[in-house]
Parts: structure tokens; C-alpha cells; sequence
């Protein structure tokens, strides 16, 4: 190695030292207050308890334990409902109050980023009326969906910039009677379950330290006003985002770099839904090849819709042109629910995924057939009128793994 | 036609679309600039290329943020109007761009000539949408972009035998889930409430959401103009 190379290698080995005095952007909080000052807005303030974390430039974040207006996604629920019973699963494991509201919507962003038929005021009246529907109930907003968090954080800043825009929103607003509310923080799941990671280890009932497991941070999380996503010196010394990789590594999971850790998953917005050539290509040859063939895991763990959807569902295709796959692809929230015993059926929703999990549960020492089976009991009664579906009531139950042989 | 290093050259102009009047390429990019956000995304640009490595689009097709912001900052109206035509829906909206050292956001700048396009009814852009109609369709009545029932074997053949066993237990499936919002729910991602949707509605025409419809899909606009207007009479 050159020396100029030895000398990046040991800068980029040390730690960043954030300072948010010296950070480049601007803490987006004081611009809130100071419009909740004029009257212009409400801020619905973090609840308690709650626990604060560093950003990317060093300010904290609160990032609250209970008491969530749980704010689904389309992408989980509609494809990947596992996703979403994971999370509603682990908060309950803790006893944690929340609600799963009926008054909301997705955030739309899916089809604005897909399609661009929508405008800025109708973005942001989507974002406020939900936003107004969490504050009505006393409960504050956890965005499940990283893109729903990305777009309400950019629709956020154009809210707080733009007086035309707020001036458009609230005439909007005041047609469904409802206030201009704006959360103190916007918050996404991962970072529920990044500040957990403790608790949740605690309650650890899986050994999953024979695992090496990748990370694919999603995009709308991080690249999308990038000063509010949680870093930490311990995480690649601070240098990548610490939600996903910090929880694995609590779980005692050996998270496994990779080079293409940066590129996006392929998803596209529209091109997963009408133009999926150039999604299947990026996601199989960018990221499960690169994954497979540099440190070749177990599973990849990521923390967004499209992202679990666009690594899993690719593969198929792939597979018949001989490539290099066969990578299950989990939620960060999903994993979390599995270390602690959550059935891998009835909440973890593993048929829902198309990429083969079996060897990963193998490995695992899970006998997923038996579980599975007692599953397929489930739909049979289901199918026959015995019973209407299952519910809290029967997949509450942490699960005493047997173990295959 | 394809931007290519021996069709592109922006020191020597080619006329690509001569078709199209200079005051209406001119009209459709003041319509871009004169969006609030513009000043936000647009710093200049010194074709450093960083966009361009972190770009998914760029490895794909024949296309380049670095060329849009450069455009887009020298106001050069021709080339701009090919990027509206030929370009704009290749960029995969991750904003792996905004790693820019300039501060640009060339994946918004293509958000905004997307809505220019869109709202222009340009008809390149309607072909691109042809496809995305039932989606269309699902966001706005529903409120939500996807649900089960969207899954179907022939729209997703490439996701393998998955969706069709997906598709024939659809029902059964639906209902084995605990979350009470989502059991047994198969036209939309979520239960959501009747006079949720109204508000949505409300918001939709309110803001002009609809007329951006009705250039893309005038059939599309009736049925949804239909359906929404008897459920806000109801309500």
C-alpha cells in the first residue's frame, strides 16, 4: 500500500467526532418553535418516556418508547404484512401502549416518486392530515415506512421554508376542520427498534451468533435529509447509519460488509410496479451477487418496504438464469422478532417471502416444518368457517423453538 | 433517440424535436424554474460526476444527473426539453445524488420536471403512464399505493410460482394475519375509515390534484371523479 492510501485508511479507522455546533445544517426543530410562536403551527411534542440518540451531524434525537400512532405502511401491510406484525408484535411483548389507527393513509409518496401525479400542497396536506389525525388521539407518530419518513422529513423542510406552501395547507386543512400539526421529531421504526436493541437482547430466546447476516441501508432513510438519521462512532466509526447493523450485533448476529453497501436496492418507485428489467438487473447483480459473492450470508437485513420486497422478489428470475442468488431478505423488525420467540407464521409472515428462508431457520436450529404445519392447521380451520382468523390471542405467545435435527 | 457521446454535444445544438417550438420548450422550463423548490435543489455544478457514481439509473441506461443538473444550471432550454422527453423517468427517485458537494438534488430536479411533464400532458410522459394506471387508481381511491389483491400471477410473472399460491390463498392468508387493521383485508393494504378516504378526497380536489389526472388519463379522472363525488355526497 502507498502511503496516501495507509494515511485514508487510518482517518477513515477514527471515530468522527460530531459537533452540532459546527454542523452543516440546520436544526429544523427551532425553526418548528419558532412558527408554533407565531401561531402558525402546532408541535406535538415527543411523549415520555423516550430516549435520545445521536444524528449524523452529533444533535440528539427523541426517539419515543410508547404512547405511538403507529403509521403503517402500504408496501408492508399490502405485500409484506409480516413486516408490520413484527413491529405491533414486539411493542406488545413489552407491554407498550400504541394505537393502529384506521384514520390513515399511506403517505402517497410511493406514486409521487413513481409517477409525479401529484402536486407539493397535496403532498402536504396527505402528510399534515395524518399527522392531524395522530395528534386528535394523543398518540405520536412512528413511521413505519422509510420513504413515508423520508418524504414527510423533505415535505417537513419545504413546510417550514415555503409560507406560500403552509399558507395553501392550512386553507386545505381548514376545509376538514383540522389544525396544521408538525411532530417535534419524525421518527422511523428502526429507530423504535435501534434504541430497544437492548431490551429485546434481554428477552433474547435464539442463539443467532452462527449467523453472518448483510445490511442494506434504505435510501429514503438516510440520503433523504440526511442530518436526521441516528449515527454512532461505535457503528463503522460513524460512518454509515447505525440502525439495523447496531441491533444485529446485539443479537450477537456477524454483520458482514460488502461493497456495494451504498447503491439503492433497484426498487424505483415505478419501475418495481411497470418496469421491473432494470429493478431485477440492479438488485440481483448490484447487490445479492456482490453480497454473495464478497462475504456470501445467511440473510440480508434492510429496514424499509421496497427494499425487503425488491431483494426478495428478485431473486426468482435470477435464479433461473443461473446467477448467483438465494439470500433471504428480512426486516430489521422481523429478525428482532424472531430472536425473542415470535412464531415464524403467525407473525413473522415467512410465507409471504418468496426467496428460500428454510436454510437460514435450519442454521438456526428451528424446526420451521413444525411450525408451519401447525400453521397450515390454522388455515384449514380458517378455510373450513371454525374460526374467522388468527389474532393477538394466538400469536402473543413467545414461541420454546424445538429444534430440528 | 438516445443521448450518446457522438449525438451530444451541448457546445454545437441539435435540434432533436424541431417540432416543438423554442417558446414552448422555453414555456415548459420557467414552469419548472418557477417552482418554490427549484432554488433548493439547484446550486450549479461542477461535473465533478460524484452523482453519477452513486446513480443506480446511470448504470442501466443512458442516463446522467450530472447532465441534468449542468442543463438545468446553464438554462439550456433545447437540451432540457430532450432530458422532459427522453430522460426523466429513468431516475429511480433513490436520491443517491444528493451526495453532491454542491448541495444540489438532481433526483428532485427530475421530480419537478416529472410534474411538469405530467401536468403538461406531454405525450411521451402519457405513454410512460400507460401501464400505471391501476395504481393510479388504488392511490387515490384508497389511499394506499398497493393491497393483496394487486398480486395477481399474469402482472407479476417474473416473482415466480410464489404469487400464484399467494393469489389462489389470497382470502385465507389475508384473514391468518393478528394485526386487526389488516385481517381479512384485501382491496387495500389497510382498513381505513370512510370519512378518512372523504378527507383524502377533499384534498385531492382541493388542491388540484385531479385536473394533474385528467391529463394523464381522462378516462381514469371520469371513473375516479365518479366514485369519489357519490361517496363525499354520502358523507
Amino acid at each position: 500500500m502507498t502511503t496516501a492510501v495507509e494515511q485514508i485508511l487510518e482517518r477513515k479507522a477514527q471515530a468522527v467526532v460530531r459537533d452540532p455546533a459546527q454542523a452543516p445544517a440546520h436544526d429544523i426543530r427551532e425553526a418548528l418553535f419558532e412558527l408554533e410562536a407565531k401561531g402558525e403551527i402546532i408541535v406535538q411534542r415527543v411523549p415520555e418516556p423516550y430516549v435520545e440518540v445521536t444524528t449524523k451531524f452529533g444533535r440528539t434525537k427523541k426517539i419515543p418508547i410508547e404512547h405511538t400512532w403507529h403509521h403503517k405502511s402500504c408496501g408492508q401491510c399490502g405485500h409484506i404484512p409480516g413486516y408490520s406484525s413484527s413491529i405491533f408484535w414486539l411493542h406488545r411483548q413489552f407491554g407498550l401502549d400504541y394505537l393502529d389507527p384506521t384514520d390513515q393513509t399511506s403517505c402517497t409518496g410511493w406514486n409521487y416518486y413513481a409517477s409525479a401525479t401529484s402536486n407539493a400542497v397535496a403532498q402536504a396536506a396527505v402528510m399534515v392530515r395524518n399527522f392531524a389525525a395522530a395528534y386528535e388521539t394523543g398518540y405520536f407518530p412512528l413511521i413505519h415506512c422509510g420513504t413515508s419518513y423520508g418524504h414527510y422529513k423533505e415535505v417537513r423542510e419545504q413546510l417550514v421554508h415555503h409560507k406560500e406552501l403552509r399558507d395553501e395547507v392550512r386553507r386545505v386543512l381548514d376545509k376538514l376542520g383540522k389544525p396544521l400539526v408538525l411532530p417535534e421529531e419524525i421518527v422511523h421504526y428502526s429507530e423504535w427498534v435501534h434504541v430497544m436493541r437492548h431490551k429485546i437482547a434481554e428477552r433474547q430466546v435464539v442463539e443467532m451468533n452462527m449467523l453472518t447476516a448483510t445490511v442494506h441501508p434504505a435510501c429514503h432513510y438516510y440520503k433523504i435529509v440526511v442530518e436526521d438519521a441516528i449515527y454512532d462512532p461505535e457503528i463503522y466509526g460513524g460512518q454509515r447509519i447505525a440502525t439495523i447493523t447496531a441491533l444485529l450485533e446485539t443479537l450477537g448476529i456477524n454483520v458482514a460488509d460488502y461493497s456495494t453497501w451504498f447503491d439503492c436496492c433497484g426498487f424505483g418507485f415505478r419501475h418495481i410496479l411497470v418496469q421491473r428489467d432494470f429493478t431485477r438487473s440492479f438488485a440481483v447483480l448490484r447487490k445479492i451477487e456482490t453480497m454473495k459473492n464478497e462475504v456470501n450470508p445467511d440473510l440480508t437485513v434492510t429496514h424499509d418496504t421496497g427494499c425487503v420486497t425488491t431483494l426478495d422478489k428478485s431473486q426468482f428470475a435470477a435464479k433461473a438464469h443461473e446467477r448467483k442468488v438465494g439470500i433471504p431478505v428480512l426486516s430489521d423488525a422481523q429478525v428482532a422478532a424472531l430472536a425473542m420467540g415470535a412464531h415464524p407464521f403467525r407473525v413473522l409472515q415467512l410465507h409471504w417471502h418468496s426467496t428460500d428462508w428454510r436454510p437460514m431457520m435450519e442454521k438456526l436450529g428451528i424446526d420451521w416444518q413444525k411450525y408451519w404445519d401447525e400453521f397450515e392447521q390454522d388455515l384449514e380451520a380458517i378455510r373450513k368457517g371454525s374460526r374467522k382468523g388468527i389474532t393477538w390471542e394466538d400469536a402473543d405467545q413467545p414461541v420454546v423453538f424445538t429444534r430440528s435435527a | 433517440m438516445p443521448t450518446t457521446m457522438e449525438n451530444w454535444n451541448p457546445g454545437k445544438k441539435q435540434e432533436r424535436y424541431p417540432n416543438v417550438p423554442y417558446a414552448e420548450k422555453e414555456r415548459l422550463f420557467l414552469e419548472v424554474k418557477s417552482d418554490p423548490r427549484y432554488e433548493d435543489f439547484l446550486y450549479g455544478c461542477y461535473e465533478c460526476g460524484i452523482c453519477v457514481s452513486a446513480c443506480p439509473s446511470a448504470r442501466f441506461y443512458d442516463y446522467s444527473p450530472r447532465v441534468i443538473a449542468q442543463a438545468m444550471a446553464r438554462e439550456d432550454i433545447e437540451r432540457i426539453y430532450e432530458i422532459m422527453v427522453e430522460d426523466i423517468w429513468n431516475c429511480a427517485q433513490c436520491f443517491s445524488c444528493v451526495r453532491c458537494p454542491r448541495g444540489n438534488n438532481p433526483g428532485g430536479l427530475v421530480t419537478l420536471l416529472r410534474e411538469v411533464a405530467v401536468r403538461n400532458g406531454l405525450q411521451e410522459t402519457r405513454e410512460v403512464l400507460k401501464g400505471y394506471s391501476r395504481v393510479i387508481y388504488k392511490v387515490m381511491l384508497k389511499g394506499n399505493q398497493v393491497s393483496p389483491d394487486m398480486l395477481q400471477p399474469d402482472f407479476f410473472p417474473d416473482w415466480g410460482p410464489w404469487v400464484q399460491q399467494f393469489s389462489a390463498n389470497m382470502s385465507v392468508w389475508r384473514r391468518a394475519i393478528p394485526v386487526d387493521t389488516l385481517r381479512g383485508v384485501t382491496d387495500a393494504a389497510w382498513r381505513v375509515d370512510s370519512k378518512t378516504l372523504r378527507e383524502l378526497y377533499t384534498i385531492w380536489f382541493e388542491t388540484g390534484n385531479m385536473e394533474i389526472i385528467k391529463e394523464v388519463d381522462e378516462g381514469l379522472y371520469d371513473l375516479l371523479v365518479e366514485v369519489m363525488e357519490e361517496e363525499l355526497e354520502e358523507g
